[in-house]
């Protein structure tokens, strides 16, 4: 049990932070332009329009950068915990911030593929990342 | 800059600094003020404006607690010109609005301020400054980050340093370099917190909290108050110290505001703030003497050197490798006082401080060999990135 906070569900995030009920992870999407927004925004930040909808990505990617944190920050906080940034592969730069999961902290490194899983804490389906074995 | 008036740091001041003061921040600012203020040859009478950094609202415990209102009620100030608030280009963002108010002729003498009280503020169960924690849902940036358990800066920034890792072959060997540097200089001060010896030894074998950083790579909470007096020059004649001229100012943000999102992590908006800063002055990384650069984490100054040019791009882990060009008789004497690593968390406003007092040769034991006549002055980290030249009248 972490004593982790939640976020807060808005206008903008729910479909991110509830996409994991259905096993999807929704990225906020132009539908003018086709370019993935992360955070989710009312508007493209590259063309401007504001007709945004929240499509489900394959849930496959990088990690682009990662750290294992070892200070227990708070009481309860399991550690050490791997932190990463990954890059999904839908898009260069369209980047998720996440724990990596089911996986040992000294085998990471960046380039590692991974792929999305989902750990369901009260109306918020967090989306962790572990190593995907690729066949 | 020209056509616009030229504009000077006049008084620097500071409180007390240290660990569990036990004081109010309200306490330290009027400390930290005054000293400001006599070191200006000024009274309260004479302000007319005030700006401070991150105005009231503390974001974790200790953060700040003091802002316009707190100051100008205690002092009974008659402000023309006031501002506190922490959208802005980081911790200097506050100066850089006391520069613009100064040179619009809004006010004629601003004070500005910045106060921690980290060290008494944190509870033993909360050790460092966590944004995000406790039980309520929470929004904005930090809901991307805190739910994974990214609740700490130095999470955050530990990412970036393993990306700079990565793409440049920087080490931790390298990296020691600041902290090893900023611990010798802090034996100088008589009011950094920690001033014995540190080797690369002791560096190494020093307990990891976010790889590749370690404990010795954060910054000390503390308590303490920094103040400065920020005029005209050509109201500045009959003050106790001939004024500094505020040079140039970075304070661009022109990438994406995220420690995740940004595009280049590697650099941060530190890249952004030192483009407008050589943009808008004919001095150049060359003819600066001696830079206050922002340590709240080690990894941050290696970024910042890189952004203001005093190396290229991904060589910082080499340029500062064994500390012999950022010693204090070195090319680019750096945080000659300490830093935040050694001589405290005052969080930004130390290295003006600093800088001020290297210019006008009063740093005591301190002061660097070749007597500087321009210094850098940066703070900042992640999307927060704000940058001055300082240079004697």
């Amino acid at each position: 049990m972490t004593p982790l906070p939640l976020p807060e569900l808005d206008f903008e995030n729910r479909a991110f932070w509830t996409g994991g009920a259905e096993g999807e992870l929704r990225i906020a999407r132009c539908r003018a332009c086709g370019l993935w927004l992360h955070p989710p925004q009312p508007v493209c930040r590259a063309c401007h329009n504001t007709d945004i909808d929240h499509q489900a990505v394959a849930g496959t990617g990088r990690v682009f950068t990662f750290t294992v944190n070892r200070q227990p920050w708070l009481p309860g906080l399991d550690v050490p915990s791997v932190l990463a940034i990954v890059e999904l592969d839908e898009q260069a730069g369209l980047r998720v911030f996440t724990r990596l999961v089911e996986v040992e902290p000294d085998t990471v490194a960046i380039g590692l593929r991974v792929m999305v899983r989902f750990e369901a804490v009260d109306d918020v389906w967090l989306p962790l990342f572990a190593p995907l074995e690729e066949s | 800059m020209s056509g616009l008036p030229t504009v000077v740091v006049g008084g620097v001041g500071q409180s007390a600094i240290g660990r569990r003061l036990n004081r109010s921040p309200l306490a330290l600012t009027v400390e930290a003020v005054l000293a400001a203020l006599h070191d200006a040859g000024l009274s309260p009478a004479d302000i007319d404006g005030v700006s401070t950094w991150p105005g009231s609202t503390a974001r974790t415990p200790g953060f700040s607690g003091v802002g316009v209102w707190e100051l100008q009620d205690a002092l009974g100030l008659e402000l023309d010109w006031f501002s506190g608030g922490p959208e802005t280009a980081g911790q200097l963002g506050a100066v850089v609005n006391a520069y613009a108010a100064v040179a619009a002729g809004l006010a004629r003498r601003v004070v500005c301020f910045r106060t921690v009280w980290e060290s008494t503020a944190q509870s033993p169960e909360h050790r460092a400054s966590i944004v995000g924690a406790g039980t309520g849902r929470i929004g904005g940036w930090p809901q991307w980050l805190s739910p994974f358990g990214a609740v700490s800066a130095a999470n955050w920034t530990a990412m970036l340093a393993q990306r700079h890792f990565h793409e440049f072959g920087t080490t931790r060997e390298q990296l020691a370099a600041i902290a090893l540097t900023q611990r010798a200089n802090a034996a100088r001060n008589p009011a950094a917190i920690f001033r014995d010896p540190l080797t690369l030894d002791a560096y190494l074998g020093s307990r990891m909290i976010s790889d590749p950083l370690c404990l010795l790579d954060c910054d000390i909470p503390v308590d303490g108050s920094t103040a400065i007096v920020v005029t005209r020059a050509d109201m500045a004649a009959g003050l106790r110290r001939p004024g500094l001229p505020i040079a140039s100012i970075g304070c661009a943000l022109r990438s994406r505001p995220s420690w995740d999102q940004f595009d280049d992590l590697t650099t941060m908006a530190a890249r952004d703030a030192a483009a407008m800063l050589w943009s808008r002055t004919d001095l150049k990384p060359a003819d600066v003497d001696v830079a206050l650069l922002y340590d709240g984490f080690s990894f941050l100054t290696l970024a910042w050197l890189e952004a203001l040019g005093f190396c290229g791009r991904g060589e910082s882990g080499p340029f500062v490798e064994h500390g012999t060009r950022i010693a204090p008789d070195g090319d680019l004497p750096l945080n000659p006082h300490g830093g935040q690593l050694s001589a405290g968390r005052l969080h930004g406003f130390g290295f003006l401080h600093e800088a001020c007092l290297q210019l006008w040769g009063d740093a005591g034991e301190r002061q660097i060999p070749k007597r500087p006549a321009v210094a850098a002055v940066a703070a900042g980290g992640g999307p927060l990135g704000g940058c001055l030249l300082l240079t004697t009248p």
